[in-house]
């Protein structure tokens, strides 16, 4: 069966000033799979992310998710459009006026009518699957990096939204909370039926959860396909990315 | 060339900031309109506004008031005409400086808080976190502030007038032998319930230009701490002029015509 796309990037091309950082950028995301984005250190991939959360417009091209087209469209629809998708940002982004159980439960008290009771019970589990506990009331500015990090997972996690983006979320974890988040990420995916893209840099994990493997250098897709297609694939700039050899197409 | 290419770029950039205030207006009447409203924030807000600016208001007023009735009573006694101090006194002080000295260190404290704390919100993405969330900046954050602005500014200003006029009348006494009752009977004949009002209604309109100057530079912080700082400045400057400038314009037309 023809796997159905969730969310598209077409013909996407992204300028800041000068500075081309998309170009001519085409990606599929499939319905209820895990695409993993693997790229360069600052080759665009939080900004792949932050269209398809509709918070930046590309130049040109167009942007789909859940067949609406988040271009030209206003600020007030997407606000109703994001509430499907959330954006587990790469430093948390965390509001640091509200404790953290307030951050993670933020977008239930203002989305659902749920009681106080059960939000904190939600926000409990959700806190618990990435390993955080008892740091309920702690504010933002009284954790670690990768304890924010974490948290901003939960907070992403919480509504059991259609789509979920990932942006690098086991950066900077230790090797046991990465295969926790690992899999979390996992589990979602399975129990929600939802659709996950991730960033990462860490190929154990990505070969671990991918469904799909898509390659940007230069702007673009190089690379896309099944995680095992991926793996064994004979083009140079993806076998110099997985081996991490210095020697290669692509320029140090 | 190069003069007239400037002053091209400087009527764009104009035009854009006017069009971004604009918007921002509509957006917040929009959340208001729709009663978006959060209740508790904008308890906290006012309550910190309002405690937080409280003292400072009530010693520029004191002194404010002091040294008008310092002024005039010098004047007045020289000239024998001591029972007219305490309308001068309370007439410049409810219909100009209350409301002004109000709102200037108003906006030095609070505009400059709201726009740094905006401004540092969106350099460290929380802004861009609320968007995702789907919730709007203007609901989450601009119309609490909106609100504790227009109703502490004009509270405090109430403060401000009465604590002027108080020191203006220790002052009298002290140093012209204006003794109070004179002093007072002098302030109701020269003014009047709809100066009072008049006043408020001025407090009000700073309150939005605060309010709506503080969030909007605070939302187009851009690059870093530095662009925080900058936010910050700039917020304190435009408020403050345009404080100025549109306390002329009502002036005129609330108090001018008469
Ligand atoms: N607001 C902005 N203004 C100007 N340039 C920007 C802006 N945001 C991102 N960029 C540029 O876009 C490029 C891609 O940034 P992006 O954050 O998407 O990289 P990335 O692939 O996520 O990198 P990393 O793996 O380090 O997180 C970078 O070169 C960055 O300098
Ligand atoms: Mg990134």
């Amino acid at each position: 069966m023809e796997p159905t796309i969730y969310a598209s990037l077409e013909d996407v091309t992204l300028s800041f000033g000068e500075n081309v950082i998309l170009k001519n950028c085409n990606l599929k995301i499939v319905r209820g799979a895990i695409t993993c984005i693997v790229g360069l250190s600052g080759a665009g991939k939080s900004t792949i992310l932050r269209l398809l959360d509709g918070l930046i417009e590309p130049s040109s091209g167009h942007v789909y998710v859940d067949g609406h087209d988040l271009c030209h469209t206003p600020e007030r629809k997407l606000v109703e459009l994001r509430q499907k998708t959330s954006l587990a940002f790469q430093f948390a982004a965390l509001l640091d006026s509200l404790t953290i159980g307030e951050n993670v439960g933020l977008p239930l008290r203002e989305h659902t009518a749920l009681s106080d009771e059960k939000i904190r019970h939600i926000v409990d589990d959700a806190l618990e699957s990435v390993g955080l506990r008892h740091i309920y009331d702690s504010l933002p500015n009284e954790l670690s990096g990768g304890m924010l990090k974490r948290a901003g997972f939960a907070r992403a996690i919480v509504t059991r939204p259609e789509l979920v983006l990932y942006d690098e979320p086991t950066t900077g974890l230790d090797p046991i909370v990465t295969n926790l988040i690992t899999d979390t990420i996992i589990r979602l995916r399975q129990k929600l039926d939802g659709t996950a893209v991730v960033i990462s840099h860490d190929l154990h994990s990505i070969f671990r959860m991918a469904d799909y493997v898509a390659m940007l250098f230069e702007g673009a897709i190089i690379a896309y396909g099944p995680r095992e297609e991926i793996r064994t694939s004979s083009n140079p700039f993806v076998q110099q990315f997985l081996t991490g050899n210095e020697v290669g197409p692509i320029p140090v | 060339m190069g003069i007239l290419e400037r002053f091209g770029e400087k009527t764009i950039a104009f035009l854009e900031y006017l069009g971004g205030i604009i918007s921002l207006i509509g957006e917040t009447i929009r959340s208001l309109v729709h009663a978006q409203i959060r209740y508790a924030e904008t308890f906290v807000q006012s309550y910190e506004l309002g405690i937080g600016s409280l003292l400072i208001v009530l010693l520029t007023s004191l002194f404010t008031g002091m040294v008008i009735s310092l002024e005039s009573a010098q004047q007045a006694v020289q000239y024998g005409i001591g029972s007219l101090v305490g309308g001068a006194v309370t007439y410049t002080s409810v219909r100009e400086l209350g409301p002004m000295l109000t709102a200037v260190v108003v906006a030095g404290r609070v505009g400059s808080a709201i726009a740094a704390e905006i401004g540092s919100m969106v350099v460290t993405e929380q802004i861009d976190a609320l968007r995702s969330m789907g919730l709007s900046p203007v609901r989450f954050l601009v119309v609490p502030r909106l609100l504790a602005l227009a109703i502490m500014l004009p509270l405090l200003t109430i403060f401000a007038d009465i604590i002027s006029i108080v020191g203006g009348m220790w002052i009298a006494q002290a140093y012209a032998h204006i003794n109070p009752a004179s002093f007072i009977s002098s302030a109701r004949q020269a003014v009047g319930f709809d100066d009072v009002v008049k006043g408020l209604f001025k407090s009000f309109i700073f309150a939005c230009i605060i309010a709506f100057v503080g969030c909007y530079q605070g939302l187009s912080t851009r690059g870093g701490a530095a662009g925080v700082g900058r936010a910050t400045t700039s917020a304190v400057v435009i408020s403050i002029i345009l404080i100025f400038g549109t306390n002329f314009i009502m002036s005129y037309f609330l108090f001018g015509g008469h």
